[in-house]
């Protein structure tokens, strides 16, 4: 049988197609949540996609915190069920206490869409697996709220427990030296993903969905969906795949 | 009950970076206006609560300004009741 993902629609989200059919070439069968139902239809796994959830009012992803879907999800989370959130997805679950952390207004104040490259810290969480070998992968960004915050004690203990999971890196792979390039939104530590410290909730600022087939300028999004495609699947099976803090 | 109007002003905390603030710090020169410092911009919501009495009604605005309104991370903010404003 072949793993169901949920792709939850808020009003406003405008990369549930993308996160659909990125899902389904990663082999899983997506689909769609709407925001007012409280039932998940016992999907295998859940992605928050981007977008401009209840039109970003107030803060972008608090709105739709409050949704019936989201008490769904937060419980989804707390059972060990895997979610990612991408970009307007990531500031719902920052939003939601889902993962830790905020995600500030761009440094330049400019709504930034662009390539970027990034590298996961560590291939070895439910998110990361099947990306194969570390190494920068380039994919786009697209938001205006993108710069990670969190204060220092947490970015230590993040960083300590590998929950820091992707960062902003230069093409190359070399590590950002700050600059808007490198890392675009000002990001602390050039954080671009984390994970909540149960290692089963990623949130991830760029679009691995606008980065799963080659014919989209880049293919270096696919291994993040494959990994949590995968994952879902060991996990119906009874296989513990969260990884947890370190 | 009786209705009661408040504003709730939502502001970043001391240290988180604010470039909204500064852009409006960098803007000061063209107005030719020197002497301005620690541009920080905010957030003001007013609304009116219907409840038995004032302290109730600020209960409610308390719980909405910490759930809601602001995000306690990143945001402070200050529940003002606004006195002989109709509601």
């Amino acid at each position: 049988m072949t793993v169901r993902v949920g792709v939850v629609v808020f009003p406003g989200s405008n990369c549930d197609r993308d996160t659909l059919h990125g899902l389904t070439v990663a082999g899983a069968e997506p689909v769609e949540l709407w925001h007012e139902q409280a039932s998940l239809d016992g999907v295998d796994a859940v992605v928050l996609p981007g977008g401009f959830a209840y039109g970003d009012y107030l803060r972008a992803g608090v709105i739709a915190r409050f949704s019936p879907v989201m008490r769904s999800v937060a419980a989804f989370a707390a059972d060990g069920g895997l979610v990612l959130g991408i970009c307007n997805g990531f500031q719902v679950l920052a939003e939601a206490g889902l993962v830790p952390g905020a995600l500030l207004r761009n440094r330049s104040l400019r709504f930034l869409g662009r390539d970027v490259t990034i590298a996961a810290e560590r291939l070895d969480t439910p998110f990361t697996h099947a990306i194969g070998e570390r190494r920068p992968l380039r994919m786009p960004i697209a938001h205006g709220e993108g710069c990670y915050f969190a204060d220092d004690a947490t970015l230590d203990a993040l960083e300590r427990n590998g929950q820091v999971l992707f960062r902003y890196v230069r093409p190359d792979g070399a590590p950002s030296d700050g600059d808007e390039r490198s890392n675009p939104n000002g990001s602390l530590r050039a954080i671009a993903g984390v994970l909540n410290a149960d290692g089963n909730v990623c949130g991830l600022m760029p679009h691995p969905e606008r980065a799963s087939e080659a014919i989209l300028g880049s293919d270096d999004g696919i291994g993040i969906l494959r990994s949590l495609v995968d994952s879902a699947a060991r996990a119906r099976a009874g296989a513990q795949v969260a990884v947890g803090a370190r | 009950m009786s209705s009661h109007r408040f504003a709730v002003n939502v502001t970043p905390k001391p240290g988180i970076l604010d470039p909204q603030g500064r852009a409006v710090e960098g803007s000061l020169g063209h107005l030719g206006i020197e002497g301005v410092s620690a541009v920080r911009v905010g957030r003001r919501v007013e609304l009116t609560v219907d409840a038995p009495d004032a302290a109730a009604a600020r209960d409610v605005v308390e719980r909405l300004a910490s759930e809601l309104l602001s995000n306690p991370l990143i945001e402070a903010y200050a529940v003002e009741e606004l006195e002989g404003v109709p509601a």
